[in-house]
C-alpha cells in the first residue's frame, strides 16, 4: 500500500476497510494483554487459529488478538462480535466447544460467562458486568476492539481523521481547542497541557521537541502500558497532533525496559504510520513533517521525572536537574521541549475529534475529562477502570471492584504511588480528582490505586514505599540520599518493635526536613506515604511502639505463628512443609510449633486446611 | 586483537549509528541481550562507538537497576515488588527463593544456574504475587509452588 498523500486519499482508504468488514460480521477478540498473556492467551490464540481452520470458518469468522480490555482478574478473556458477549477465564480445552456452540451454533455456554459475586447474577454482554458497565471509557474504549498491531483497524474505527482535523484548523487553534478542554496532565503533577505547549511553541527556537513518558515508575501502576499495548497509534496520533501545535519536528517515547510488548507493538505502529505517510515528512501533504524515536528506559523510577528523564536520551544518567528553566523552555540538547504522559496524549485525537466544550463536560471543573486507575490489591476485580474524574473511592472500590475479597474489611486505599499516600475508610467518599486528593494527603500521581484491607499493616506499606525511594534515590541531594535511608532505618526499628514514642517524633522531623530540602520531587514527595500513615493511622505505629504489637499480624519481629490445638487433625502437612523443621507432632495428633526454630515464613499457615495455624 | 566478546559486540554495535549518545542505553540493553550481562570489553567498544567517555558509558551502566555488571545465572528467577504484590505477600516469596538457592536477592548462584532479582513492577498486578522465571510469567504464587518451580528447573540440568 503507498504512503496517502492527502487526507482524502485516507478517507478513501477507511472507506475501503470499512466496507470490506461490515458491522455485523463475526469476530473473536482474545485479549493479548500482558496480563491475560501470562494467563495463556497466546495459547489460546492458536487453538482458536486451528479449530477455525479445522471447521473451515477462518475466512468467516475474524479472529483478532486485542489489547487489554482491563479486567485482568478474570483473564483470559474473549468478546465476540457483533454481539459483544465477554467470556472469561477462557482455557484452551474449552475452544473447541466454543467454536462448536457459541460460534456456530450462538449458543451460549453458561459457565464461561461472568457471574457477580455479590448478586450471584450471570451477565451476557461485557457492557452490562457492574464492572464496565459504572466506568466511561474515552481513552480505553478501543483497546478491546482493535488488532494493534494492524493500521488500518485503527483507521476503520476513525483513526488519524482527528489529525486531519487539526491540520485543518492550523496550530493557533488546535492549541486553543486544548486549553478550552482544560485537559491536565496524566502523569502525576496535572498541570494543565494547553499552558505547557504554549510555552513550548512561544519560546523562540530553530528546533522543538515533544516527548511522551511513558516510564510508568509508580509500582502498582499499568495505565500507560495498556495504553501503548492495546492502542498505540492513539498515542502516536496525539503526538503527532501535539508536534504540530507547538512546531515540533522530532519526537521521542521514553519506554520503560520492563515492557517489553509495550515496545514491540509501538515499534510496529511507527514503522506503519511511516509506510503510510503519516509519520515522515510533508505529512498528507501539509507541509507538516514529525517522526518518533522510541528509548528504553534501564529500570530507574527516578528517570519518569522529566528532566532526569530528558538526561537518560541524552545518554547521561538519570539525575534531575534544578528547574526553572522547565523543559517547555529549555529541554532535550537545550531545545524547548514539550513532554506529556502517554494517557495525555492519547486524550488529545478525541478533544480535537468532539470538541473542547464536549470534553469539558466530562468530570468536575477543575479536573476535566476521564482518568484511568489501576485498581489492585486486596480488591476483588482487580484491573483498569476509567472513570469520569470526581467519582468518589466508595464507587470505585466497591461497584465496579466489587469490594474486598474474602469478606475481610476494607482498611485504606494508597493512590499516587510511592509519592501519594493512603485514604482510609472515612474518606471513602471523598471526590476523585486532582484538587480534592491533594487536600485529604494524597495525590492522584499517575493513576495507581492500591486496595488494602484488615489484613495489612500501614507501618509496613510506609516501610515498603521508604525502601522503595531509598534505592531509587539518585543520589545527588544528601537529604533525600540519606534522609531516605535513615527514615528506613527508622521505620524497620518500629517495624521490629525497637521503637519508642521518640522515633515517632524523629520520622516526623525527618520527613520535613527531607521534604523541605530535596531538588526534584522524588524527594519532595518521599515522606508523603509517612506521613499520611501516621495522620490517618497513628494508632497503628503506637501498637507497635508502645504495645509491641502489630495489629495486622504482618511485622515479623511481632507476631508469632501457633496451632490451635482444637482445629488441628494432625495430617502433617505443615510439619512435611515447614523448611526449619520447627513443626512436630505425629500423624493423626495435635502438631506444635517449635518457636525458637520458627523463621515466621507462613508456609504453615498457607498449606494448612483446617485453618488452624494461629497468627498472633 | 579480537576476542570472542568484542566479534559478538562488533555485531550489536553495527545496528547502532555512530557518534550517537542517544542510543547509549539502547545499546546497553542490546549488548545485554547478547551476553545477559554487560562485559566490560563490549562497554569499551560501545564508547569508542558512540564516542563518549567509558566513564560516562560505566556511569551510566550502573545508574540504572536493568543492567548487570557481572554475568548472570542461566535462570533468572525475577520477584516482583510491586506495591500490589508486596501487599500480597510477595516479600515470603522472595525470602523462599533465597532459601531454596542459598543466595541473597541479586546474587548468582556459584554454579551460574540462577540469579536472583527483584523487579519494581511488570504490572500485571492482578496476578500478583508473581514470579518471572526465564521469562514465564507465574501468577498468584506460593512459597511451596515457587520451591517446586525452582526444584524442576535444577532436576531438568540434573539429566
Ligand atoms: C520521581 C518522579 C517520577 C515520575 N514518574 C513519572 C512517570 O513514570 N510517568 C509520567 O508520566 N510522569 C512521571 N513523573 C512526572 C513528570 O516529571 C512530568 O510531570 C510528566 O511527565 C508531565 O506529563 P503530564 O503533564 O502529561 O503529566 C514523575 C515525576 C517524579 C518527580
Amino acid at each position: 500500500m503507498a504512503a496517502f498523500k492527502n487526507a482524502k486519499q485516507l478517507a478513501d482508504h477507511r472507506k475501503k476497510v470499512v466496507a470490506s468488514r461490515p458491522e455485523n460480521r463475526k469476530a473473536i477478540a482474545v485479549c493479548a494483554g500482558t496480563g491475560c498473556k501470562a494467563f495463556g492467551s497466546y495459547k489460546l490464540l492458536d487453538a482458536f487459529k486451528k479449530e477455525l481452520k479445522k471447521r473451515k470458518l477462518d475466512r468467516k469468522v475474524e479472529l483478532r488478538a486485542t489489547g487489554c480490555h482491563g479486567f485482568c482478574e478474570r483473564g483470559p478473556l474473549v468478546l465476540f462480535f457483533p454481539e459483544g458477549m465477554l467470556y472469561q477465564r477462557v482455557q484452551v480445552k474449552d475452544v473447541e466447544e466454543i467454536v462448536k456452540q457459541t460460534v456456530v451454533k450462538e449458543k451460549v455456554i453458561d459457565r464461561l460467562l461472568y457471574q457477580d459475586p455479590t448478586t450471584g447474577k450471570k451477565h451476557k454482554k461485557e457492557e452490562d458486568i457492574p464492572f464496565y458497565k459504572h466506568q466511561a471509557r474515552l481513552v480505553l474504549k478501543n483497546n478491546g476492539l482493535i488488532d494493534p498491531t494492524s493500521i488500518d483497524d485503527y483507521i476503520r474505527i476513525g483513526g488519524y481523521n482527528s489529525l486531519v482535523k487539526a491540520l485543518g484548523m492550523g496550530p493557533e487553534k488546535v492549541l486553543k481547542e486544548v486549553k478550552a478542554a482544560k485537559l491536565r496532565g496524566r502523569g502525576g503533577a496535572g498541570f494543565p497541557a494547553g499552558i505547557k505547549w504554549e510555552t513550548c511553541r512561544n519560546t523562540e527556537s530553530d528546533k522543538r521537541y515533544v516527548i511522551c513518558n511513558a516510564d510508568e515508575g509508580d509500582p502498582g501502576a499499568f495505565m500507560d502500558r495498556s495504553v501503548l499495548e492495546g492502542n498505540p497509534h492513539s498515542v502516536v496520533e496525539g503526538m503527532l497532533i501535539g508536534a504540530y501545535a507547538i512546531g515540533a519536528d522530532e519526537g521521542y517515547v521514553y519506554v520503560r525496559q520492563e515492557y517489553p510488548l509495550a515496545v514491540e507493538r509501538l515499534e510496529i505502529a511507527l514503522d506503519a504510520a511511516r509506510k503510510q505517510g503519516l509519520l515522515g515528512k510533508n505529512i498528507l501533504g501539509s507541509g507538516f513533517g514529525f517522526d518518533i524515536h522510541i528509548n528504553r528506559g534501564g529500570g530507574a523510577f527516578v528517570c519518569g521525572e522529566e528532566s532526569a528523564l530528558i538526561a537518560s536520551i541524552e545518554g547521561h544518567r538519570g539525575v534531575p536537574k534544578r528547574r526553572p528553566p522547565y523543559p517547555a523552555v529549555c529541554g532535550l540538547w537545550g531545545k524547548p521541549t514539550n513532554i506529556n504522559n502517554v494517557e495525555t496524549w492519547a486524550n488529545v485525537p478525541p478533544i480535537i475529534d468532539r470538541g473542547a466544550k464536549w470534553f469539558a463536560s466530562i468530570g468536575t471543573q477543575g479536573s476535566t475529562g476521564t482518568k484511568i486507575f489501576s485498581l489492585v490489591g486486596k480488591v476483588n476485580n482487580t484491573g483498569l477502570v476509567e472513570v469520569p474524574m470526581g467519582m468518589t473511592l466508595r464507587e470505585i472500590v466497591f461497584d465496579i471492584g466489587g469490594g474486598i475479597p474474602g469478606g475481610k474489611k476494607f482498611k485504606a486505599v494508597q493512590t499516587g504511588g510511592p509519592s501519594g499516600g493512603c485514604l482510609p475508610e472515612k474518606k471513602l467518599d471523598v471526590p476523585v480528582d486532582f484538587d480534592t486528593l491533594l487536600r485529604e494527603g494524597a495525590m492522584m500521581g499517575s493513576g495507581g490505586m492500591i486496595v488494602m484491607d484488615e489484613d495489612t499493616c500501614m507501618v509496613d506499606l510506609a516501610k515498603y514505599f521508604l525502601r522503595f525511594l531509598k534505592f531509587e534515590s539518585c543520589g545527588n541531594c544528601t537529604s533525600c540520599r540519606d534522609g531516605l535511608m535513615r527514615l528506613h532505618e527508622l521505620l524497620v526499628d518500629i517495624a521490629a518493635g525497637r521503637g519508642t514514642e521518640a522515633t515517632i517524633d524523629l520520622v516526623e522531623e525527618l520527613a520535613q526536613v527531607v521534604r523541605d530540602t530535596s531538588l526534584c520531587a522524588l524527594g519532595s514527595t518521599a515522606a508523603n506515604p509517612v506521613l499520611s500513615t501516621l495522620r490517618y493511622f497513628r494508632d497503628e505505629y503506637e501498637a507497635h511502639v508502645l504495645k509491641k504489637r502489630c495489629p495486622a499480624g504482618v511485622c515479623k519481629e511481632l507476631i508469632t505463628f501457633r496451632i490451635d490445638p482444637k482445629t488441628c487433625n494432625g495430617c502433617t502437612l505443615c510439619r512435611v512443609r515447614c523448611p526449619q523443621e520447627a513443626v512436630v507432632g505425629k500423624k493423626g495428633q495435635v502438631h506444635k510449633i517449635i518457636q525458637k526454630k520458627c523463621i515466621k515464613c507462613g508456609i504453615c499457615k498457607d498449606v494448612c486446611n483446617q485453618d488452624a495455624v494461629i497468627v498472633e | 586483537m579480537s576476542t570472542a566478546i568484542a566479534k559478538q559486540a562488533h555485531a550489536v554495535l553495527k545496528n547502532h549509528p555512530r557518534d550517537e549518545p542517544s542510543a547509549l542505553v539502547n545499546v546497553l540493553h542490546d549488548i545485554q541481550d547478547e551476553f545477559r550481562y554487560l562485559p566490560e570489553e563490549a562497554l569499551r567498544l560501545a564508547s569508542e562507538h558512540l564516542q563518549i567517555s567509558t566513564a560516562q558509558v560505566f556511569g551510566v551502566a550502573s545508574f540504572f537497576k536493568g543492567f548487570h555488571l557481572k554475568p548472570r545465572g542461566e535462570h533468572i528467577c525475577t520477584v516482583c515488588m510491586g506495591t500490589a504484590c508486596h501487599v500480597r505477600g510477595a516479600p515470603r516469596l522472595l525470602e523462599q527463593a533465597e532459601r531454596d538457592l542459598g543466595i541473597s536477592s541479586g546474587q548468582t548462584t556459584p554454579d551460574l544456574q540462577f540469579t536472583i532479582e527483584e523487579v519494581n513492577c511488570v504490572g500485571a498486578c492482578a496476578l500478583g504475587p508473581l514470579v518471572i522465571v526465564d521469562g514465564e510469567y507465574n501468577g498468584n504464587m506460593t512459597p511451596h509452588r515457587l520451591t517446586k518451580l525452582v526444584n524442576k528447573i535444577q532436576k531438568k540440568k540434573g539429566k
